[in-house]
């Protein structure tokens, strides 16, 4: 049924691309994001066709899977279209320096994003900015709401508050305290380490002393973490070190668990699941009154390719792509997938108004091992899915997981030697 | 003189019956192989393809870093075929022992239910032994309970001591079957004549099993043993299905197979290194060829065959 409609709706569009080609220009977006098929095609793209007649849009996403190597042979082969929607750093980076890519510093929607926005697609010294930000995932606490007032808990704001919410919960025993599992790993490590980290290590700052060699793994600051997720463990529910990702998932979804570690994008997934009222709150603070930092992470922007021959019409895309019109669509249609731009873009899902106050409130960050410093063997980024649950599980010491992961960064990355 | 005109002539069949397996071979088996043991001896720089010799071979074997891994892989291996190794065969043989009993009804089912997991895909049976073995939904803790031993269950996928150890079971329990029929064909093959000779001898029950159907049956024992070895040391599929590439808990069921996906094909944020992928690769190819040849020399040639 839904296919079907899909199929139409492709044959119509290419039918109409193809009609109106002869006097207009026709931009084809490359993407990954097929499951954004229709929201581009229903509300995307009409909305940018109508303030920009004479401009025509085609989105042709492939598999998420094969999106790299896909668009890296039509790259090459020259076929590929003309806008391209850039993954996060390194993936794209490379496409930048192959010329594939144009360097889109001097666009001018290009003022409406910050620093930390763009990081995720500039060269490493921030001379050229070859993608336009389109949508970060911020990482924090999902939270059963039902669970909390029949437990008499309130949103924690210090660790301290956390921990005795969680050891109120575990007393109770009618919920699991928290639903997370290290079978697959990178929970651990995207959901735990990169989620409450940023409170100890300062953000950007931190982040930033790393990649200039400044701090190292084995300061206070990035093993502080890994004593925190070893606290963790007595909270899980038994048998994490077996509970997979889905598993998590549907534990919290079915109201079995109380709190969920978690990142935005499972906003749209769970508001059609669960039955309860769902909160959600910010990584709690080391002590009351410290400045909070959070994980808003740079996940997709788009691009321009070197070699299109509608430069000039994709430039009024990627513009538009900075506006605030765009933001308020994109973020709306995808409850979860935030508006890097700095426009102040009203949404309409309570959760995701949640997640967002908290760019005001607090320092926004990246998660850490992403930029630069995950390009060399050992793979930090890797490492330290493996660290943060040898944390939680306690088989290494919080001491000794730093010092491991500073020497294999140290092993191949020059300012950490 | 008819001899030599014989000679002279080139018997066009044979190489026109021979291209289309030789053709077919070499270009899907032959070439691919070398070609991987070529690229070996590469690397890239600067998005140029360079020969460096041997260097791979020295970074696997001297940096700690990857001989660290390497040996992990490897000693996990050998983990994986030992457990087979002790498991599968004695289970093979009482299973193919009991089906060859005369006397037993419904052979035919037995055989058939047995053999039917080895049809299924790694995937099918990756996922169904997680969620049988999964703390939060499966029924392997409840089972436990019903029979008061739910001490003993423990989240086996989960924990660096039981997960390889729990994983190679499920193998087995997948690919009993095989070790099963080969050993049954072996045990059908031997002739009445011979166990009855050895019973005018005095030799019944447990001693002619011992006594004359095991000697019989070694060979077809140790040609079970080499598939396994071969299989084992190539097994990939099992791990990455239940484990993902990074095969956890902390590495403990990685093996050299997922070793070699993770560093091909990369992972996440790690980019693919085809070269040191292939040096892996070929390290694999070289201990499979010396458990072989092991095998084939040392083994195959010494053991005493009957003829009937």
């Amino acid at each position: 049924m839904s296919k079907s409609k899909l199929g139409l709706a492709l044959l119509a569009t290419s039918i109409l691309g193809a009609t109106a080609a002869a006097a207009d220009t026709t931009l084809t977006i490359e993407s990954w994001r097929n499951d954004d098929l229709l929201l581009w095609q229903n509300k995307i793209i009409p909305a940018f066709e109508a303030a920009n007649p004479g401009i025509k849009v085609q989105f042709t996403p492939s598999a998420p899977a094969e999106y790299n190597a896909v668009l890296n042979s039509k790259l090459d082969a020259g076929s590929a279209g003309d806008l391209i929607t850039c993954r996060p750093f390194d993936a794209s980076l490379a496409l930048y320096e192959a010329g594939h890519l144009t360097d889109l510093s001097a666009l001018e929607g290009m003022a409406n994003f910050s620093g930390v926005a763009k990081s995720a697609w500039q060269t490493d010294d921030g001379s050229a900015t070859f993608c336009v930000p389109m949508a970060s995932v911020i990482h924090g606490f999902i939270y059963n709401k039902d669970a909390f007032k029949e437990l008499g808990i309130s949103v924690p704001e210090t660790e301290a508050d956390f921990f005795a919410a969680l050891e109120t919960i575990k007393e109770d025993g009618s919920y699991t305290p928290m639903a997370m599992g290290t079978n697959d790993q990178w929970e651990a490590a995207t959901m735990g380490y990169n989620n409450i980290g940023p409170n100890y290590w300062k953000g950007e700052e931190g982040r930033l002393a790393l990649i200039a060699g400044d701090q190292k793994l084995t300061d206070e600051a990035w093993v502080a973490p890994y004593r925190t997720l070893a606290k963790w463990g007595a909270y899980l529910g038994d048998g994490y070190e077996a509970q997979t990702y889905p598993d998590s998932q549907n534990i919290f979804t079915l109201g079995r668990a109380a709190i969920y570690p978690a990142g935005s994008w499972e906003i749209s997934g769970f508001n059609s699941l669960v039955d309860f009222e769902m909160g959600a709150f910010n990584p709690p603070v080391q002590n009351a009154g410290d400045d909070c930092y959070i994980s808003d992470h740079t996940d997709i922007a788009i691009g321009l390719n070197a070699k299109s021959p509608n430069a000039e019409a994709a430039k009024t895309l990627l513009n538009w792509v900075g506006s605030e019109e765009f933001a308020k669509l994109y973020a709306n249609a995808l409850p979860g997938f935030f508006s890097l731009s700095s426009h102040d873009v009203a949404m309409e899902d309570p959760l995701a108004q949640e997640f967002v106050s908290w760019r005001g409130k607090c320092h926004s960050s990246i998660r850490s091992t992403y930029q630069i410093l995950s390009r060399g063997t050992p793979n930090l980024e890797n490492d330290t899915w493996n660290a943060s649950v040898n944390a939680i599980k306690g088989t290494e010491s919080p001491e000794d997981a730093g010092k491991r992961l500073q020497d294999g960064l140290a092993s191949w990355y020059t300012p950490q030697q | 003189m008819p001899a030599s005109k014989d000679s002279s002539v080139i018997r066009w069949h044979i190489v026109v019956f021979l291209a289309p397996a030789v053709l077919v071979y070499t270009a899907i088996m032959i070439f691919p192989l070398f070609n991987t043991l070529r690229l070996a001896l590469y690397t890239e720089i600067e998005r140029e393809r360079v020969f460096v010799g041997l260097q791979n071979f020295y970074t696997l074997f001297g940096d700690p870093i990857w001989s660290d891994a390497f040996w992990n892989a490897l000693g996990n291996n050998f983990w994986f075929f030992f457990i087979h190794m002790i498991v599968q065969n004695p289970i093979g043989i009482v299973l193919a022992a009991i089906l060859s009993h005369p006397r037993l009804r419904f052979a035919h089912f037995y055989r058939s239910a047995i053999f039917i997991p080895t049809i299924l895909s790694f995937v099918i049976i990756g996922f169904a032994w997680k969620l049988i073995l999964s703390p939060i939904w499966g029924i392997a803790p409840s089972m436990l309970d019903a029979v008061g031993l739910k001490s003993l269950y423990a989240p086996y996928l989960g924990k660096e001591e039981y997960a390889l150890t729990t994983l190679a079971l499920i193998s087995v329990w997948q690919f009993i079957g095989i070790p099963m029929m080969l050993i049954y064909a072996a045990l059908l093959s031997i002739p009445e004549e011979i166990l009855e000779a050895g019973e005018c001898d005095g030799i019944t029950g447990l001693s002619a099993f011992w006594k004359i159907k095991l000697p019989l049956i070694l060979p077809a024992i140790g040609i079970i043993s080499i598939l396994t070895f071969v299989g084992n040391f190539n097994a990939f599929d099992l791990i990455y299905a239940a484990q993902g590439a990074l095969a956890g808990p902390d590495f403990s069921t990685d093996i050299l197979g997922t070793f070699m996906y993770r560093t091909f094909f990369g992972f996440q944020l790690q980019l693919g290194d085809p070269h040191m992928g292939s040096a892996i690769a070929t390290a694999m190819f070289g201990i499979i060829l010396i458990g072989v040849c092991l095998y084939l020399f040392g083994i195959q040639t010494r053991m005493r065959r009957y003829q009937f």
